[in-house]
């Protein structure tokens, strides 16, 4: 190019006379201009092109000055981090502002965290968190291998090992609880944990049903899951709750918790169904053609062939419709059971605590409590549909 | 099959246990039966169990005295006199209300963040993005607690509202604004904006024919704001401005005169909105982003204006992705409003599977009658949604 270029000049070569004024070399790039790069230019072109964007960028600015003193002043600065009752948090002549009562929230953790779970048995209910911290690893963990056996420990182990600990057989040496007395975190868990274990299993025989050529079967899947998913959560509860006990036989009347288990198990089960169906629907139709040409009968070709591949691309979805599970399970209240939102509603009007920012704290403390949860969830989700992108990208 | 094989002797021979249709028959009945076991036994218990708890049965209570008060009514409602069914009609009404504000307002704040997240301002985007990070993280009766108790109970008694423009009051007992008292004449004002709209219709479908025949273009935005706002502002001039304001007074203990929006209202609808739009301002951002860059470009390349690319090139193609998980959305905004029973707002939920279940004991007629109310929105609106989504839909070859 440089050489062809340069056709203004004279003396016009001529013969085998060496081209001297043709650069055999390239030019260097010049720098772009100072304007157009470095922090300066970033911040033009970020924060500061036409007016409306330079108005925007003001006022968030200013808000964020005005805001996030105050913030920080509340959260850290001005909170007491200790304290045994409403003496160290009320406004004294001493103190004028009071920031966030940790010292409420430290004073109650127990109670956020267990109820009223007998003290002497707690450990039982940290073992559980345990057993099931480690089963939600091994089966979500990309690298540990098993994952037949992570399933078989997730939804057949754990139930039955959770139960023993946390209801308690008193011929092992483990006290009868009574689950009127279980509360806080241990109950949104439980009500998660189950809601989970139920609702994929049931799930995907719910989405098979849909699928399925058998008129009575996709009927009644149907039904099931539009029914379900049309009505709100509370009166599924309120059916679960004083429904259900008017149609089981009176010496048969279950336990409280029990019923709102069984109404959270038959809502999430109806929305994974929806998710785990659209996974089955993203599969070509050749991974099905392909298993009955195998000669598959229908429930290895499930088994072998479908379920894996449509389950693993559900994954992401999976994760987000539990998260939702997961916050909804806040809505028990409604029937009389103690969970992790309750005990902080309780705990905030005891008069014992009665102080200005105990309720700020209180829902400072359940709001970083979910938040953690339902993001590091949401991440990992995010992370597991980026790896299935890039599998797919090949 | 079987021919193919030579086999002149008729259908291969299948043993009934391996024959497909056989098992398909013997599941469907298996199933079928189970069902109707299930039903008849759980009938029999109840009818068992209701006659034991002495608790009638039927809808014969929808017609007694309901005999409780509900705080906010749309429909004349007296605790006195007033039956359960119009106090199941106070209660859907106030659903209706609740949801659809909410629904007008969460796709207003749900389309600026949704733009504001794809903003090139990293502080709009950021917000917008932290926005969503936050809201949609948080479980939604946290946040209507919070709104409840930790800001609308927190503001001032009523004897140091806060004074707001325009007699506007705000304390602890709601926000107070002045009630607009139509008088003679004002119907005029409504009648000249129904015939507004209605030409405003004609003339924009006329501007759009002409459009395809001649080419040429019409102002219809011009037209149609000065024929909706504009006429029924000159009719209300004309008619020597029939309308009055009754301006809430404040008084020591009391603020009287003017209308009155609830705290628990507002808390609903604060929640509901913000929840639901963070989901809302996902769903847009997604519809944006599937409209591929191509689209611009070539719309550019054909010469046209920016603003006329966005109305017509990547606005009619984002709504095609966009509705679908937007009507989702309008549905859990609709189912969400029964969270009202937690801060009290009387919506249906609140009014029928809460007090009337508790004065009547007839539970499985309440829930019936409110997870069928619900069930029919549900499916009315999706009914409604696949009908304009098929009229909208990429038609392929």
């Amino acid at each position: 190019m440089t050489a062809t270029t340069d056709f203004g000049g004279s003396p016009i070569p001529r013969g085998d006379q060496p081209v001297r004024f043709v650069r055999a070399d390239t030019v260097a790039a010049s720098p772009p201009p100072s304007s157009e790069v470095g922090p300066i230019a970033w911040i033009r072109h970020h924060l500061f092109t036409g007016p409306l964007n330079i108005f925007l960028t003001v006022v968030i600015a200013a808000l964020a000055l005005w805001l996030l003193p105050g913030l920080i002043r509340f959260l850290f600065i001005d909170a007491v981090w200790s304290g045994k009752d409403r003496e160290a948090c009320i406004i004294t002549e001493a103190r004028p502002v009071v920031g966030a009562c940790w010292a409420f929230v430290a004073e109650r953790a127990g109670y956020f965290t267990y109820g009223s779970y007998p003290i002497p048995q707690r450990w039982r209910v940290d073992t559980f968190f345990v057993l099931l911290g480690l089963g939600v690893v091994w089966l979500l963990s990309m690298r540990l291998p098993r994952k037949d056996l992570a399933a078989l420990y997730f939804f057949v182990g754990l139930p039955i090992i959770s139960y023993v600990l946390l209801v308690g057989v008193p011929a092992l040496g483990l006290p009868y609880v009574e689950t009127t007395l279980w509360g806080g975190i241990l109950v949104s868990i439980v009500c998660s944990a189950v809601g989970m274990v139920v609702s994929l299993p049931l799930g995907i025989l719910l989405a098979l049903g849909r699928r399925s050529s058998m008129p009575a079967a996709r009927l009644f899947s149907v039904t099931f899951i539009e029914f379900v998913r049309g009505v709100p959560l509370i009166t599924v509860l309120f059916m679960a709750s004083v429904m259900l006990p008017l149609f089981v036989p009176s010496y048969l009347q279950p336990d409280k918790l029990l019923r709102a288990l069984i109404g959270i198990a038959l809502f999430a089960s109806a929305y994974m169904a929806e998710v785990v169906r659209a996974g089955l629907q993203a599969l070509p139709k050749g991974q099905y053609e392909g298993a009955m040409a195998l000669g598959l009968p229908y429930g290895l070709m499930m088994r072998l062939v479908v379920l894996p591949q449509a389950l693993k691309i559900t994954i992401p979805n999976i994760v987000n419709t539990f998260i939702g599970l997961f916050k909804d399970t806040t809505l028990v209240v409604v029937v009389g059971i103690f969970d992790f939102l309750k005990a902080i509603e309780a705990a905030r009007i005891d008069p014992r605590w009665a102080a200005p920012t105990v309720s700020t704290t209180g829902y400072v403390y359940a709001a970083i409590f979910y938040f953690i949860c339902c993001y590091l969830m949401s991440r990992y989700a995010r992370d597991v549909e980026a790896r299935l992108a890039k599998a797919d990208k090949r | 099959m079987s021919q193919a094989h030579g086999g002149a002797a008729g259908p291969p021979k299948v043993s009934p246990i391996n024959d497909p249709r056989v098992r398909s028959f013997v599941f469907q009945a298996v199933l079928v039966l189970v069902v109707v076991f299930l039903f008849v036994e759980a009938f029999l218990n109840a009818r068992e169990n209701l006659q034991r708890q002495k608790i009638a049965s039927g809808l014969g209570f929808w017609d007694n005295i309901a005999g409780f008060g509900i705080s906010q009514t749309f429909i004349a409602y007296s605790e006195a006199t007033s039956t359960y069914g119009q106090a199941f009609w106070v209660g859907l009404i106030n659903t209706l209300v609740v949801a659809a504000i909410g629904i007008v307002l969460a796709t207003m704040l749900g389309f600026t963040m949704g733009v504001a997240r794809l903003s090139k301002n990293v502080l709009v985007a950021g917000v917008a993005r932290w926005y969503v990070e936050i809201v949609r993280n948080l479980p939604l009766l946290l946040q209507l607690l919070f709104w409840y108790n930790a800001v609308l109970k927190a503001l001032p008694a009523v004897r140091d509202s806060v004074q707001l423009p325009f007699s506007t009051f705000l304390n602890q007992r709601g926000l107070f604004m002045p009630s607009p008292v139509p008088q003679a004449g004002f119907t005029a004002v409504w009648v000249s904006f129904l015939v507004g709209l209605a030409g405003s219709f004609a003339y924009s479908s006329w501007a759009r024919k002409r459009q395809a025949a001649t080419g040429q273009q019409a102002p219809v935005g011009l037209v149609t704001l000065g024929l909706v706002i504009g006429l029924p502002v000159l009719v209300f001039l004309a008619m020597g401005l029939p309308l009055q304001f009754d301006a809430p007074k404040a008084g020591r203990f009391n603020i009287t005169g003017g209308m009155v929006v609830q705290p628990e209202f507002l808390a609903l609808l604060f929640g509901l909105v913000i929840y639901t739009g963070a989901f809302i301002t996902e769903v847009v951002r997604a519809g944006i982003m599937a409209v591929s860059r191509g689209q611009t470009e070539a719309a550019f390349a054909l010469g046209l204006k920016p603003n006329l690319t966005t109305k017509l090139i990547i606005i009619p193609q984002a709504l095609r992705v966009i509705i679908p998980p937007l009507t989702s959305q309008y549905l859990n905004l609709t189912k969400n409003s029964s969270l009202a029973v937690f801060v009290g707002y009387p919506d249906l939920a609140n009014v029928f599977t809460g007090t009337v279940l508790n004065q009547t004991g007839q539970a499985i007629e309440v829930v019936g009658i409110t997870m069928l109310v619900y069930l029919s929105i549900s499916l009315g609106t999706s009914m409604l949604m696949n009908w304009y989504n098929r009229r909208k839909a990429l038609v392929e070859r």
